[in-house]
C-alpha cells in the first residue's frame, strides 16, 4: 500500500493526465458530475455521489457509430474508430465499480458490444471508498464493500493523507506511472477507517433489505402482483431513474441527418419513455403501469435470473435522491414483501 | 393542521363527495413524500403534510378527471394558480373536483439542505424556526429559511385562487416579506452577451434529457409532444449535441410563455440543479413589460399574451434597441 | 512564390417571406432589377405567423448566420391578424434568444408589402451587412452539420 498527501492530490491527477485521459468528478453549477481533467480543474472527491454515474466514461450517454456520406454518387460508410488510447476514471464508489460487472455481463457477452468492450480494456478505475456513506445507500444488500471498492485502485482518503492499493494489473501498471509521487506505508490507518465505515453502514436504513423474495420461480407471481397498480400512480414518466443509474444498460439507435450525410448513433433509452422498444407494429408497453414494472423487474427478478443471481441494482441510491416523485426502487422492495426483519 | 386534513378527507369519503383522495404518502426518509391516491379511510393513515410536499398535484388532476367519480385534492396556493390554468384550457374538470385548500409555510429542499453539509440524514423535525436533523454523523440544525425551495423565497402569495373549502388558512393571507423574483434574470441581463452564454453553457450542458422538468410542469399538457415524436429530427432523448439542450429548453419554455405560472416545479426536479425558472421568468419578465403584468392562473377567462394583441404592441426590434448587446 | 487565398466569408442567410407580400415584394425587386446579395435562401410561408420558432432554430442548426421574417404590414395581414400574433412571437423569442447569448442581430423582423420592392433589396442588404459583421453564427450552431 501506498499514499500521498491530500494537499500533492493535484500532482497527482496532473501526473496521470500527462499520459492519459483522465476522468474525475468536477462541479459544475451545484452538481458533480465526471468531466476530463484539465489544468483548471478542481476535482471534486467529497461528494459522495456525483449525478451520472461513472457509467458515462464506458457507456457514454451518446455515440456516433458510423457515418454514412456520398462521394461521386457513392455511398460511403465511415465507422467511428474505437476507443484506442488508455485512459483512467478516478473517483468511482465501491457500487458504481460493481455497475460495470453489471454491464459487462450484457455487452461483453456474444455478441460483444465492440465500443464498450474498447473502453473496458483501455479503462482503469481508481476507486475510492465511501468515506460518510449517506441515507439513500444501500449497496451492503447486494454484498458491495463500501470499504473495500473492487476496481483496479482502490483508494481511502483518510484524514490528510489518500492511500492508493492497486488491486489488479492494470492498477500496478498506473502505480508505476506515478511510483515516484508515492511513499509506501503501512495499511493501519485504513483497516480502522474502513472499520468505521462498517460501522456507519450497518446503522444505514436500507442496509437491511431482505432480497430473499426476489427469485426467478416467484417471476410471474411478482409479475401479476395488484401492487404495481397502486405503485406506479405517482411515477411522471420521466427518465431521471434510468440516466443516473449506474446499471441501466438499454440504448436507442438513432440516425441524424446532418445535411451531408447521416450520422448513425445511438444514446441511452430509458423504459419509462413512450417509445421505448417501439417497433413497427407498435408498442407492446402500452401504459406506465407496464413500463414502471418493466424497469423494476429487470432490476430485480429477470436480470439476476439470467445473470446467476446477480442483481442489476447496485444500491447506489441515486434513483432514491434524485426521481421528481420521490418513488425508488426501496419503495418497490419493501412493498412487495423485502421490507427488513 | 395534518390530522385535520385526514378528518375531513374522511368525512367527504363517508358521505360520498368523492371517491378518491389525492394527496401526499409519508415516504421512507422523513424527507421524501410521494403524491398518491387514497381510496378508503384505512389508507388514510398513510396521508402527510409538512414541509417536504412540495410536489404539485394539480397535474395528476388531469389523469383524475377521467376516471370515475370526484376526487378531492389538496392545493397549496400557488398550486391552485396550476389548476386555474389548466381549467382555462380544459385540460381538467372542476366540477370533479373537491379542492381543499391548504395553508402553505414554505416548502422545503432537501437539495439544500445537504449542500449545507448535511448528510446521512435520519429524520427531520422543526421546532420554531429551525430545522433540525438526526443524522447518521450527529444531530444538525439549519435554519428553516435557509432550506427553502427557491420557489418558496419569492413566494407569489398565500391567496388560493380556487377551492371549495380552506384549512389552515385564511382567505385574502398575505406572503411574508419576499424577494424580487427577477433579481437573478435581472442580474443576467446586465451581463455581456458573452458572459451570459458562458453561463448558459454551463448550466444547460449537464442536462441529461430526462425530460423531468416537461413531465411535472402543469402547463406542459400535451398529449404527444413534440419532442417525443418519431417523425421528428430531433435527438429527442439524446443529449448529443449542445445544440439540442439549448433547443429544448428554449422550445419548452417558449411553449409555456404566458400559461407558466411560475410554480417552480421544473427546478425543483432538475437532477442536473439547473435553474430552468429562470428560462421561464425572462419570459414572464418580458411579458409584463411588453404587454402589461399579467399572471397565468389568476382568472380563467382572460386571453393569454400571446393569443392576444393590440395593434400598438411592440415591434420585434425592441430587442435590439434595449441596448442589451 | 506564395499566393495567399483568403476565404471570404460568405454569410448564410434565411428569410421567412409571406407569401402575400413580402414575397411578391422579393418578386418586384428581381423584376425592377433590384440587387440583393445571393445569400439570402427564400422560404416561402402563407403568413408569417406560420413561423413557429422551431424554424428559427432549425435554421440556425443547419447552419444559418443569421435568420430575417418578412411579413404584412401590421393592418394588412391576409388573414386579418396573423402577423400582430407573430409579432409577439418573435419579439419573445429574440429576446430569448438574446438571454442566451446569443448576438441579437442575428435575428429580424421586417414588414415589407408586395409593392415595395425597394424596401425589400434595401432590407437584405443591410442585414447581409450587419451578419457580415456579426460573423459566423457559433453560438446556435450544429457542429453535426458544420461543413469543413
Amino acid at each position: 500500500m501506498y499514499k500521498i498527501e491530500k494537499s500533492h492530490l493535484s500532482e497527482l491527477l496532473a501526473a496521470i493526465a500527462a499520459k492519459e485521459d483522465l476522468f474525475v468528478p468536477q462541479k459544475t453549477g451545484s452538481q458533480t458530475n465526471y468531466g476530463l481533467w484539465t489544468q483548471e480543474t478542481q476535482a471534486d472527491l467529497s461528494t459522495l455521489k456525483t449525478v451520472k454515474s461513472g457509467k458515462d466514461c464506458f457507456f457514454p450517454q451518446s455515440e456516433v457509430l458510423y457515418r454514412c456520406r456520398k462521394e461521386e454518387g457513392k455511398l460511403v460508410i465511415d465507422p467511428e474508430e474505437l476507443k484506442n488510447q488508455p485512459f483512467v476514471v478516478f473517483g468511482m464508489r465501491a457500487c458504481d465499480v460493481q455497475g460495470l460487472k453489471v454491464l459487462d455481463n450484457v455487452f461483453l457477452k456474444d455478441p460483444v458490444d465492440s465500443f464498450y468492450a474498447a473502453r473496458r480494456e483501455h479503462g482503469t478505475v481508481v476507486a475510492l471508498a465511501c468515506h460518510q456513506p449517506e441515507e439513500t445507500c444501500f449497496c451492503k444488500v447486494f454484498g458491495i464493500d463500501a470499504a473495500n471498492p473492487a476496481a483496479d485502485v482502490a483508494a481511502w482518503i483518510v484524514g490528510e493523507e489518500l492511500y492508493w492499493k492497486p488491486l489488479t494489473q492494470k492498477g500496478e501498471n498506473l502505480t508505476e506511472l506515478v511510483r515516484e509521487l508515492l511513499v509506501e506505508t503501512e495499511e493501519e490507518a485504513v483497516e480502522k477507517e474502513k472499520q468505521e465505515i462498517h460501522a456507519v453502514i450497518e446503522r444505514l436504513p436500507y442496509s437491511h433489505l431482505d432480497l430473499s423474495r426476489f427469485t426467478p420461480e416467484r417471476t410471474m407471481e411478482l409479475f401479476d402482483s395488484p401492487l404495481w397498480e397502486e405503485m406506479y400512480q405517482p411515477c411522471l414518466a420521466c427518465g431521471t431513474c434510468t440516466f443516473v443509474c449506474p446499471t441501466c444498460q438499454c440504448y436507442d439507435i438513432k440516425d441524424f441527418h446532418t445535411g451531408e450525410g447521416v450520422e448513425r448513433y445511438r444514446c441511452w433509452d430509458s423504459c419509462m419513455y413512450s417509445d421505448f422498444t417501439m417497433m413497427a407494429h407498435g408498442n407492446m408497453r402500452t401504459s406506465q403501469m407496464q413500463r414502471f414494472r418493466q424497469r423494476f423487474m429487470h432490476k430485480l427478478v429477470y436480470y439476476p435470473a439470467n445473470n446467476e443471481g446477480m442483481f442489476s441494482c447496485v444500491g447506489c441510491g441515486r434513483c432514491v435522491s434524485k426521481c421528481p416523485a420521490s418513488l425508488n426502487i426501496v419503495k418497490v422492495i419493501k412493498k412487495l414483501g423485502g421490507e427488513a426483519q | 393542521m395534518q390530522e385535520r386534513l385526514v378528518e375531513r378527507a374522511k368525512e367527504l369519503l363517508a358521505d360520498g363527495t368523492v371517491v378518491r383522495v389525492l394527496g401526499w404518502k409519508q415516504g421512507d426518509l422523513g424527507y421524501n413524500p410521494e403524491p398518491a391516491y387514497f381510496n378508503s379511510p384505512e389508507e388514510l393513515k398513510d396521508f402527510v403534510y409538512d414541509g417536504f410536499c412540495g410536489a404539485n398535484l394539480s397535474k395528476y388532476l388531469i389523469q383524475a378527471g377521467k376516471l370515475e367519480g370526484n376526487t378531492l385534492v389538496f392545493l397549496k396556493p400557488c398550486d391552485t394558480y396550476s389548476f386555474h390554468q389548466l381549467i382555462k384550457e380544459h385540460r381538467v374538470k372542476r366540477e370533479k373536483t373537491y379542492i381543499i385548500g391548504v395553508g402553505c409555510k414554505g416548502t422545503l429542499d432537501v437539495e439544500k439542505i445537504k449542500s449545507a453539509g448535511i448528510k446521512g440524514i435520519e429524520k427531520i423535525s422543526q421546532e420554531g424556526e429551525t430545522l433540525k436533523m438526526e443524522t447518521l454523523y450527529g444531530e444538525k440544525e439549519l435554519p428553516f429559511a435557509e432550506a427553502l425551495l427557491e420557489r418558496c423565497t419569492v413566494c407569489k402569495g398565500k391567496t388560493h385562487q380556487v377551492y371549495d373549502e380552506l384549512i389552515g388558512a385564511q382567505e385574502g393571507e398575505e406572503a411574508g416579506p419576499v424577494g424580487n423574483r427577477f433579481e437573478m434574470v435581472e442580474k443576467l441581463e446586465a451581463m455581456s452577451p458573452k458572459e451570459r452564454f458562458a453561463f448558459w453553457q454551463e448550466e444547460l450542458s449537464r442536462c441529461i434529457r430526462c425530460n423531468a422538468c416537461r413531465n411535472v410542469c402543469p402547463a406542459c399538457s400535451c398529449l404527444k409532444c413534440v419532442f417525443d415524436g418519431n417523425q421528428f429530427d430531433s435527438a429527442q432523448k439524446a443529449n448529443a449535441d449542445t445544440f439540442e439542450e439549448q433547443m429544448f429548453h428554449i422550445i419548452r419554455a417558449f411553449h409555456v410563455a404566458g400559461r407558466c405560472t411560475d410554480c417552480g416545479e421544473c427546478s425543483r426536479v432538475c437532477p442536473q440543479g439547473i435553474p430552468l425558472h429562470l428560462l421561464n421568468r425572462k419570459f414572464i419578465k418580458d411579458i409584463n413589460t411588453f404587454y402589461g403584468d399579467y399572471q397565468a392562473g389568476e382568472d380563467t377567462d382572460s386571453r393569454a399574451p400571446l393569443t392576444n394583441f393590440t395593434f400598438e404592441d411592440v415591434e420585434p426590434s425592441v430587442v435590439g434597441e434595449r441596448g442589451q448587446s | 512564390m506564395q499566393v495567399e487565398k483568403t476565404q471570404e466569408f460568405r454569410p448564410k442567410i434565411v428569410a421567412f417571406c409571406c407569401n402575400w407580400c413580402s414575397y411578391a415584394g422579393a418578386d418586384l425587386a428581381g423584376s425592377s432589377r433590384l440587387s440583393y446579395p445571393a445569400d439570402v435562401k427564400i422560404i416561402r410561408v402563407p403568413c408569417s405567423c406560420r413561423v413557429n420558432p422551431m424554424f428559427i432554430l432549425r435554421a440556425f442548426q443547419r447552419g444559418a448566420d443569421g435568420v430575417i421574417l418578412c411579413g404584412c404590414h401590421p393592418g394588412d395581414c391576409h388573414y386579418t391578424t396573423g402577423n400582430y400574433y407573430a409579432r409577439r412571437r418573435m419579439t419573445l423569442l429574440f429576446s430569448m434568444l438574446d438571454y442566451l447569448g446569443v448576438e441579437n442581430g442575428r435575428t429580424r423582423v421586417e414588414w415589407v408589402s408586395a409593392a415595395e420592392g425597394v424596401k425589400f433589396s434595401t432590407t437584405m442588404n443591410e442585414f447581409v451587412a450587419k451578419i457580415h459583421s456579426l460573423g459566423e453564427n457559433v453560438r446556435l450552431e450544429d457542429l453535426r452539420c458544420k461543413r469543413d
